[in-house]
């Protein structure tokens, strides 16, 4: 059997082929590709289950059957044109980005540092409204449970597809403790990241002798069963209704509030200036940015404890690491109670800045866009968290406007991303450790 | 006694629904090794497919039940495994070979869009049915009756029939030879002159012909669906993929029936609220004792 005809079968996955492509082959490309989509779109786009008064019934649209059709050839057809008409370079994986993530590795602390000064001017840019302000801190919320997650997938490479159950342990544990038992955020606040580390740490336990997906499948029904809990046990989690009046935090005993209740001054009085609701809000947005520096901090500092070493190991090659002494079993629960941790800290920030969480926050698509951030920025790489979270949080922001098809792109997006960028934003594993300096030998 | 039977009888059908979708995710995880997320959206899909074509049957006048049911299954068919190849072509053919979890995102994403597409075109209210079957069996009468109805035991008899034709598929024709060789050792496969391509596009095809079947039994079977019964179905068809050793065939309907009558058994004599606890809860207690489900080879590693 010889090889061409398999070849000339499959022009579409041959990377060189569309450049070679001729004009009748693009056209046959596109027709092909209409027809499928006119397959797809006769059953649910062309027909409308419509219900009225009890009744259902069916209404027909074959206008839209034929605009969807049309619109498919048209871009597959610009698509094949843009493809033939590109340098190869274009076609073979290589982008434009390539070069900005480069350069964001090379100089990533000149990057780091130019992030975190940007954070730290962003309340007094002059377009940043109070809006802005909060969708801000809304990213740094998603960036570390990032880093969070990052630590289990990234750094010791087990799938947690229920990381959205730590986030909601810490939330809960946090708001139950300071609303039932009059916790303040500061005592609550390390609390609820041990709670949620003890979570881990049980859930853990009995399954990380599981490999790869098997893992995967378990953390994903604990992540179902905690959500499961919280609408169910309602004498602890008061069910669907959720919990509110959770307390704020204050700065030294300052209170945040238009009038102080007995015994506390509030921050206008103290520093002698009007009263402005932005203040708690720039105040929450620093008080984010801060546990979130402090989280980053220490994660990198874990990489480079012989703890950090073993879970990058770890990920690498279980056989080695058992071979040279280390304890599979210790070091994958404290990758999964240190993630943990770090997701029962953002959950209780997050409860403290709604001031109000209920079970709706805390489901599968939390888990989803949190493992999204994670790959999509490159696995274990602190700054590509960052950027997937710009991304992946202000997306669906800028898309208010559209409200209903903002869920359809953001799905969209996530599989468009992956396939431009299956590595990650800012790819390539980089060892914490190295042996010879950077440039040196192999 | 007779309440115990009943819920098994409920139970297995129920299994047999999850089997199916079951059957879709063990067989894209044995090819490629990916989880397929969006499995359980074509499966919502071939619900909305069936609804559509029970609608327009009943337009054009067919009335004629068996007939009607032929229709209906061939057209879900048909039309949910344009479905499940347009997700594989788009979302994980240009992903092949890249790293493990970049499909699995990809799913994923491919799961939230099919979601809110079917949420826009179709709206996001319940879609009901007029039961299409009516009557049942009487197995035994007094305080408390056992009945099989004929949607179960359509339900049960669909599901026999096409696991008897698709074992026949994978056991013993070219496409069944295939796709075994593409699961062993893809490159050597492709070697040997198969199109792993084509094989693999054909599994994706064969796993939503399967969960279309099942989108329409539980369209007959609830009467009622929406755009986010692919979730839940999803998940649990997943788990009885894992259940039974993910990669096995006659795992994954095991696995399927277990989970059904797990549900079953746990809403029947304990709470609703926590059937799906429980069905974790096994889950995870199987996985103890036996890492790689009830049928499935234990991994060897190799150093």
């Amino acid at each position: 059997m010889s090889a061409e005809p398999a070849a000339a079968a499959a022009p579409a996955t041959n990377p060189i082929a569309p450049r070679r492509l001729a004009i009748g082959g693009i056209l046959k490309e596109a027709f092909l590709t209409a027809i499928v989509a006119l397959v797809l779109a006769i059953p649910l786009v062309g027909f409308r289950i419509v219900e009225s008064g009890g009744t259902t019934g069916l209404r027909t649209r074959f206008w839209w059957v034929a605009i969807a059709t049309g619109a498919v050839f048209a871009g597959r057809l610009a698509l094949g044109l843009w493809r033939g008409a590109m340098p190869p370079r274009a076609v073979t994986g290589a982008s434009w980005f390539d070069p900005v993530a480069r350069y964001g590795r090379r100089h990533a602390r000149l990057a780091a540092a130019a992030g975190i000064a940007v954070a730290l001017a962003l309340p007094a840019l002059p377009y940043a409204s109070r809006s802005v302000v909060d969708l801000a801190t809304t990213v740094i919320i998603y960036v570390m449970l990032g880093w969070g997650l990052n630590v289990v997938v990234g750094l010791a490479g087990l799938l947690d597809l229920g990381y959205v159950a730590f986030y909601a342990v810490g939330a809960y544990s946090f708001a139950l403790l300071a609303h039932d038992l009059g916790f303040t955020f500061w005592e609550a606040l390390p609390l609820s990241g041990l709670l949620a580390a003890t979570a881990g740490v049980l859930l853990g336990f009995p399954v990380l002798r599981l490999r790869g997906d098997y893992l995967a499948i378990v953390t994903l029904g604990f992540g179902e069963i905690i959500h499961i809990l919280l609408l169910n046990w309602t004498s602890l989690t008061y069910g669907p209704n959720g919990i509110g009046d959770i307390p704020r935090p204050g700065l030294f005993g300052l209170v945040f509030e238009r009038r102080a209740p007995p015994g506390f001054t509030t921050f206008h009085d103290f520093l002698g200036v009007p009263f402005n609701p932005s203040q708690r809000i720039d105040f929450l947005y620093y008080l984010v940015l801060a546990l979130a520096l402090i989280v980053n901090l220490f994660t990198l500092r874990l990489r480079r404890l012989p703890i950090g070493r073993a879970w990058e190991a770890l990920r690498e090659d279980e056989i080695a690491c058992r071979a040279l002494g280390i304890n599979p079993v210790n070091v994958k629960l404290s990758a999964f109670g240190i993630g943990a941790m770090l997701g029962g800290f953002a959950g209780a920030f997050f409860a403290t800045r709604q001031g109000f969480i209920s079970p709706e926050s805390f489901t599968f698509t939390e888990s989803a866009t949190i493992l999204a951030i994670v790959v999509l920025g490159g696995m274990g790489s602190q700054m590509g968290v960052v950027l997937a979270a710009l991304l992946l949080v202000v997306l669906p922001e800028l898309g208010r406007g559209f409200a209903e098809f903002r869920m359809l792109i953001f799905g969209a997006a996530m599989v468009g991303i992956m396939v431009w960028r299956p590595q990650g934003l800012l790819a390539r594993r980089e060892p914490s450790l190295r042996l010879h300096p950077r440039g040196d030998g192999p | 006694m007779n309440y115990l039977l009943q819920q098994i009888i409920n139970g297995v059908s129920l299994g047999a629904i999850y089997g199916l979708i079951a059957i879709g995710y063990t067989m894209v995880y044995g090819i490629i090794g990916m989880i397929n997320f969006a499995h359980g959206e074509i499966y919502m899909v071939g619900a909305f497919v069936s609804l559509i074509a029970f609608m327009a049957l009943g337009i054009a006048g067919i009335t004629y039940i068996p007939l009607a049911l032929l229709l209906v299954l061939v057209i879900a068919m048909v039309f949910t495994a344009a479905y499940g190849w347009a997700v594989e072509r788009i979302a994980y053919r240009p992903l092949r070979g890249s790293y493990r979890l970049a499909p699995l995102i990809s799913a994923i994403g491919m799961s939230i869009f099919l979601q809110n597409y079917v949420q826009l075109l179709q709206g996001a209210r319940v879609k009901t049915l007029q039961p299409v079957v009516h009557g049942g069996i009487t197995l035994a009468t007094g305080s408390f009756g056992v009945q099989v109805s004929y949607l179960q035991l359509f339900i049960l008899v669909l599901t026999i029939i096409l696991m008897a034709v698709f074992s026949y598929v994978i056991a013993a024709t070219p496409l069944g030879r295939a796709q075994r060789a593409v699961e062993q050792d893809s490159t050597m496969a492709a070697l040997l002159g198969i199109d792993v391509d084509r094989t693999i596009s054909l599994t994706f095809l064969i796993g939503a012909m399967l969960a279309a079947v099942a989108g329409m039994m539980v369209l007959l079977y609830y009467g009622v669906i929406d755009f986010f019964i692919g979730f839940e179905a999803g998940i649990k068809a997943f788990t009885a993929a894992v259940l039974g050793g993910i990669g096995s065939l006659p795992g994954a309907m095991l696995g399927g029936l277990l989970i059904g009558l797990i549900e079953a058994l746990w809403s029947g004599y304990a709470s609703v609220e926590y059937k799906d606890v429980m069905v974790f809860v096994v889950l995870v207690l199987v996985l103890i004792f036996r890492p790689s489900g009830l049928f499935g080879r234990p991994e060897v590693e190799k150093v």
